[in-house]
Formats: structure tokens, sequence, C-alpha cells
């Protein structure tokens, strides 16, 4: 991501340093990660110590410090998918792409990341891939949901 | 529209609106809350809209694409005005035939109506749908009615004239003694009653004062804060103006989970049409009053839903609670007096104003007032959003609303309070519900979420869960949550593991007691509920975990193994072409055997075992049995000897 990119979302908020997160959830959601180059930028522009844009990347579940796989992965691990076998569904994705929550795999083709509640507590225990929702899972049906993933 | 000036032009634009509009033009609801949208209603809405043109309705055929109708199990749902036919689990296949037949012959599509799982009753009619029937719906019931991005459907449902009556016939301080006296109390876990806090906020020095909703809602299995501001936030935005109007604040905000993408743009569009009336920004409805609001998204953090971690967050900064020695409706956001509360709770504040305290305060219990909106999810046929007023028993709600548990399982105990709550047993269900009947029963009222339970959840492994959320979500600021949690989690996890050991839960107990006592915020504090409430109503669970090493339940899986009964197997090969492991052994008439050590127990062989056989079963406590020899594996089959 440039840097005129970044000074555009920063003057969308009017330079204004409580707007920080905002800004940080801009970036992220256009990049899918937050650069180093990003974050110095925005430092300077918000007269922000570096240091607790650090601090907020790091604290905050959205960010990633990280560049992320192509496809997303987001498994439910709300407590209605959870009662309903989530971590059946977690084990058998786990194994499927040979990474953990949080991780990314060598080729960039998936993420896989844990949240706790899409709010669609009637498909559950629900698995989204790019936003896509793929509710009702099983680990076998998992297993054929995955593999139209390139 | 042009700018509205006075209450008096509100009212005359609400006549045109209203004379605009035939209720007897037919009229197509499609309920498009982010839950439809998961089950495909986009998809039909396109269709819907596409039919309509090819049959050339489109002048005589409203669409109207609303907010969560709360029926979430059954999505999406089409309601026909102004027959109200209702349909459900519309596909876009059904689209055509819906047009076509419905629409223009008037007539109803029997497989598409609700079907009353005793009675096998066709039922046509919402209101008919025990779903609905049993319900009492103030609050959410609007959003059947009202596109949440437009602003002429919420005013022909009357709205902004609580703000106008509070502008023009009411004193600050009249606005806030009805609230006081409806005697509403926060609908996001707390239960404090909001207007002694707004009460605080008014009274507290300084000329510069805020009014922020909690639209963080966290907890998991919970979502009813996001339906009702993704569909009426104008109910949520006029509350806010008539709470800023009671406590002299000029400057609002709204502070949404950013994973609520559809909630942060309807109450987007919701502010700026708003502004454009003139029902928000300088001189609303010509009264003097001024009042903006600023969206802020969270970034993902369980803890901001904690009133003074939320408004460090809208400062900019990491979201850490502080001790509240004073608390923030004195000294809140950027140190100004600051009233924080639920979207609920403020969506209840134009009820209040439009049909007075006395009516507010008819509904509800001794000491909870009005409704509550609960998600009703996990182990229950109907999932879905449902509001009933305080003092409803759980038993109505989980039975008579929420068709009890699917699929001819035992109900076992119901979880309320989100994360931080308690599990009820049986025994407890016919407590009715309000803040303080709950924390009596060692639960909460928490945000509403209710997590239904049947005999295969267990609840050693429910506590672990919530342990595991919260030791996850803790901003380590405090030591009793950020370490006693993490030991808590260590100790719990072992003994669903079968390493549980004796003193396991005395040691349990302490670590709680301490958190109870010395963590800083209410995170911390209500984090051993979950531990604290399994163990009181199902301690033999606990017992039997350690001691015995066996899960009642049968579903820890380190203390479980799947096992054929040689008896009932039939030789399908049904388990073994879909175990994910290939740990099945089998064959055509072959009695199958799983290999224990290639076995992941990921439980596919259970699901997919034809329901006529049943011969995969689950076992715990006890050595799985030898596989039978190899030489004795061969099923001979009785029609074949003949």
């Amino acid at each position: 991501m440039d840097n005129e990119r970044v000074d555009q979302i920063i003057d969308k908020y009017n330079r204004e340093p409580s707007y920080l997160i905002q800004v940080l959830l801009d970036i992220q959601a256009e990049n899918n990660w937050l650069p180093k180059e990003a974050l110095e930028r925005v430092s300077e522009r918000l007269q922000v110590p570096l240091t607790r844009i650090q601090h907020i990347a790091t604290f905050y579940k959205a960010f990633s410090l990280v560049p992320k796989g192509r496809h997303q992965i987001h498994i439910c691990m709300g407590t209605a998918c959870h009662v309903r076998g989530a971590s059946r569904v977690l084990d058998k994705v786990e194994e499927m792409t040979g990474i953990k929550p949080g991780e990314t795999d060598l080729d960039l083709k998936f993420s896989l990341e844990i949240v706790n509640c899409l709010g669609c507590c009637a498909l559950g225990p629900v698995m989204e891939i790019d936003g896509k929702t793929h509710g009702k899972m099983s680990p076998a049906q998992t297993t054929d949901v995955l593999k139209n993933y390139e | 529209m042009p700018r509205i000036n006075s209450p008096a032009e509100l009212e005359e634009v609400r006549k045109e609106i209203l004379s605009k509009r035939d209720p007897n033009k037919p009229c197509i609801t499609l309920c498009s809350g982010s839950a439809c949208h998961a089950s495909g209603s986009r998809e039909v809405a396109a269709k819907l809209e596409e039919e309509i043109q090819k049959q050339g309705l489109s002048a005589e055929v409203d669409i109207r694409k609303t907010g969560c109708h709360g029926f979430c199990e059954r999505g999406p749902i089409i309601i026909i005005r102004p027959e109200e036919i209702c349909y459900f689990q519309i596909k876009p296949e059904d689209v055509p035939e819906i047009v076509s037949q419905t629409i223009k012959e008037k007539k109803v599509i029997e497989r598409l109506l609700y079907t009353d799982p005793n009675t096998k009753e066709k039922i046509i009619h919402e209101s008919e749908i025990p779903f609905y029937k049993n319900q009492g719906r103030i609050v959410f019931g609007s959003n059947v009615s009202v596109d949440p991005k437009s602003i002429e459907d919420y005013l022909a449902i009357g709205g902004y004239a609580a703000l106008a009556k509070a502008l023009s016939g009411m004193t600050a301080d009249a606005v806030l003694q009805e609230v006081k006296k409806a005697n509403l109390r926060g609908r996001g876990g707390g239960g404090f009653p909001a207007g002694t806090k707004w009460e605080g906020t008014r009274n507290a020095p300084g000329d510069i004062k805020y009014v922020i909703v909690n639209a963080d809602e966290g907890d998991p299995g919970a979502y009813m804060d996001r339906s009702l501001l993704e569909g009426n936030p104008h109910a949520v935005l006029e509350g806010l103006t008539i709470g800023a109007y009671a406590v002299g604040a000029h400057e609002g905000y709204i502070y949404v989970r950013q994973e609520y993408p559809l909630a942060v743009e309807n109450v987007n569009i919701a502010i700026k049409t708003a502004m454009e009336l003139g029902l928000l920004g300088k001189n609303i409805l010509g009264s003097g009053f001024d009042f903006t609001v600023k969206v802020h998204r969270g970034a993902g953090a369980f803890v901001c839903g904690e009133s003074t971690a939320l408004m460090t967050a809208l400062e900019g900064r990491a979201g850490e609670p502080r001790p509240k020695y004073i608390r923030s409706n004195i000294v809140g956001l950027w140190g100004k007096p600051s009233v924080l509360n639920n979207v609920e709770t403020w969506a209840n504040v134009p009820l209040i104003i439009n049909k007075g305290a006395d009516w507010f305060t008819q509904i509800g219990t001794e000491s909870s007032k009005g409704t509550k909106i609960f998600s009703l999810v996990g182990k229950i046929t109907n999932t879905g959003l449902v509001e009933v007023p305080m003092g409803t028993p759980l038993r109505d709600i989980i039975f008579k609303i929420g068709g009890g548990i699917p699929g001819g399982k035992k109900f076992k105990a119901v979880q309320t309070g989100g994360p931080s709550g308690g599990c009820l047993p049986e025994d407890a269900l016919d407590l009715p519900v309000g803040f303080d009947e709950l924390t009596k029963a060692g639960s909460m009222m928490g945000s509403g979420g209710m997590i239904v339970m049947d005999e295969d959840t267990c609840m050693v492994d429910v506590a672990r869960y919530f342990l595991e959320f919260l030791t996850d979500e803790s901003c380590g600021k405090c030591v009793p949550c950020r370490e006693g949690m993490r030991q808590m989690l260590k100790i719990l996890t072992g003994i669903t593991k079968g390493k549980g050991k004796e003193g396991d839960i005395e040691l349990l107990e302490a670590l709680a007691e301490t958190a109870m006592e010395a963590a800083l915020c209410a995170l911390g504090k209500s984090s051993p509920n979950p531990f604290l409430s399994t163990l009181k109503y199902f301690r033999d669970e606990y017992e039997a975990h350690i001691q015995e090493k066996r899960c009642p339940a049968l579903s820890c899986k380190e203390l479980i193994a799947f096992y054929i009964d040689p008896a009932k197997c039939n030789a399908c090969t049904t388990c073994a072409r879909k175990c994910p492991s290939d740990a099945i052994i089998g064959g055509k008439n072959l009695i199958h055997i799983i290999d224990q050590e290639k076995c992941t127990k990921c439980g596919t062989c259970f699901e997919v075992c034809p329901p006529k056989f049943r011969a995969v079963t689950k076992i715990s406590g006890v050595p799985v049995p030898p596989p039978v020899p190899e030489e004795a594996r061969t099923i001979v089959r009785e029609s074949k000897q003949k």
C-alpha cells in the first residue's frame, strides 16, 4: 500500500489522532494486513508514537502484522457453534490446511482464524470463507468445501 | 425531503408519507438481516426483483427489505401484505411461483408455510405461529415494518414522535424523571438503572457531556443488539438523542463492532438521513437543541464492552479498563461526564417517552420492567431472537417459543448472561427472567444470550470453553484476571483431558474467589461464574471426570472412544467410506472395526451410521472391547442361507 493511499485514509478522518483505530481498520480492510511502512506513515501524519500504534495493532484482534493468505477461513467458536460441535470442524480444517488458528500457510493460500460468534447461530457450526457462510458443517462436509478453494 | 423545522411539520411530513401509501397495495417483505443473508436472502432478493419486473408488476407491488425478524431458524423469511402470508426458508427457485401464485392469483402456497411440529397444521399468519405468538415484541417488533435504510419507513410507523414530544413539550428534567420512573435498567449486562446513571451525568459539573451507544456486542451466541441496530437504527438514534437532551450532551458516539458491517452501514445511512431532515444536527425540530453523532468501529476486543475500556478505545487507544473509584458517568470519555448505554436500552427510550412510564412499568416484574430480547441459540428447535416481558419463565421461552430440544434429546442446562454468566439446570426452569432473579440463581441476565444445552453437552467442557474465551480476551492489566484465569483454564483443560486429580476442584474454588475479590473490572470479577455455576449444579460431572476419567455427556474427546457394536453392524460400509482418517477396517459382508490408533474421534462414523442400525456407539470410562477376531467377522445373511 503506497503512502498516497494511506494519506487519503488519514485525511478522511481529518488527521484526528482519536481516529487512529479507524484509520488502521481501513488500512487493514483494504490491504489485509498492516505493513510497517504504512504504520510509520500513520505515526508521522497523526503525530502518534509508533509504540502506541504497535500496542493497538497487537491489542485488537482485527489487525494483522503479517500478510494474509488468499482465502480467509473463519471458524465460528461462539457458544452456540461450540455446543453443536465446532471444535470437530476446526480439527478437520487444521488437519487439511496444516495450519493453526492465527496462521497462514507457506503458499499464502489459506489464513485460519477462529471468531467468537458470527451471529448466524441457526446455521451452526458455521465456517466462513472469504465472507461466504457455510452453515451446518460436519467434518466430512468441511473437507468437501475446502476442496473448492484454489 | 426538505428539512423539518418543527414538531408540527414532522406530523405533516408523516401524514404525507402515509397518504402516499396504500395499505392494500401488495408488499413483499423480505428479511435481510445478517443471519438471513447467511442463509441466502440476497439471492432471493435479486430473484424477487427480477421476477417482479419480468411479470410486469413493478408498479403494483412493493418490495421491502427489512432487518431481522427473529425467526432465524427458518430464514430467509417472506411476509406478503396485506394478507400477512408468511413463507419460510425461501430459495430463489421458489420466487417465480410466489409471484405468479400468491401475488397475482392470491393463492397460498402450502409447502412454504410454517408447519406446526405437534399438530402438523399449516399456519399462514405470523401472529399465529407459536414462536411469535408467545412473545411480546414492543421493541423488536418494528423490525418487520421498516426498511432500515429508509427514514420514511420509520416516520410512517410514528418514528421521531417521541423526540418531538420531548423537545417541544418536556423539560430535560421531565424526560429524565420519566425514564427514572420507568425504572429502565441497562440491557447490556449490569442492569444498572439508566435514569440514575443519566442523573449523575446531568448533575455533574461541566458543559461538555457525552452520550454513547454500546454496540460492542461480544458475547458469543448473542446477536440481538446487532439485529436491532441493523434493522431499526433510527429507534436507537432517537433514543440516544432524547438521552442527550435529558443529560445536556451535544455529542454522541456509537461504538459498534467492525464484525457487524451491515450494522455500521445502516447506522451511518440513518445518521446521514436524520441530519438531512434536521432530526439530528443543529437546532433539531426548531427547538434550539444541537446534537451530532459519530460512529466508531471496534477492532475486536471483548473487554471493550466494559464502559471504561470502551471509552478508552473511543479515544484511540488500547481498550483497557480503569478502576472505577469515580464512575464514568461523572468522569468518562476525555474525562467528561458520559452516559453509556447498550443498544437495546436506548431503543426502549422512545417507547417510554411516547407511552409514558406508567405504561412501561405495567410490563415486567417488581424490579425488572419492560421486555428483554434474548438470543435463543444452541440445542434448540427454533433458533432466533425472542422478546418477552420480564418475568416470563425460562420454561416458556425454551419450550413454548423455542420449541424445545431437537432430535428427541433431553434438556440439560441453559446458559444465560454470556461468558460471565452461568448455567441453570432443569430445576431452575420455572424461574421468571429478571435481573435479580437470575443473579440469585447463580447466573445473570447479561446482554441476553441464552444458550440451550442438551444431554450431549459436557458441563465441564462448557466451563473450560468460557474460561478459554475469557483468558483469551483478558486485557492483561490486572494479575488476578490475567494469571488466575490462565491457571483455572489449565486445570479445567486437564480435567477434560482425563488428567484431573483430587484437590483440583478446591484449587479452582480458591482461584475463583481471588478473581472475584481482586480483579479490576467486571470481566475479571465475573470470570469464575461459568465454573462456579456449573460446579454448583453439575458437581457430579466434575467428579466423574476426575475420579473415573469418564465424561458422562460422552463429549470430551480424550475421554471417549468410538466403537462399532459387532452385533449391530450390517456391513453397509457407509462409515468406512466416510471416515476421513481411513480408520475403519471392513468390507462387503464384514463386521466393521475401528482402528483406535488411527481414529481421530471426529465422530463422522457416529453421524453417518444409518439410524436403523445404530451400530456406532460412544463409550467413556471403560476400556474399548477387543476387536472381533478376523475369522469371525464375516456376516452370514439369513436370506442368502436359504
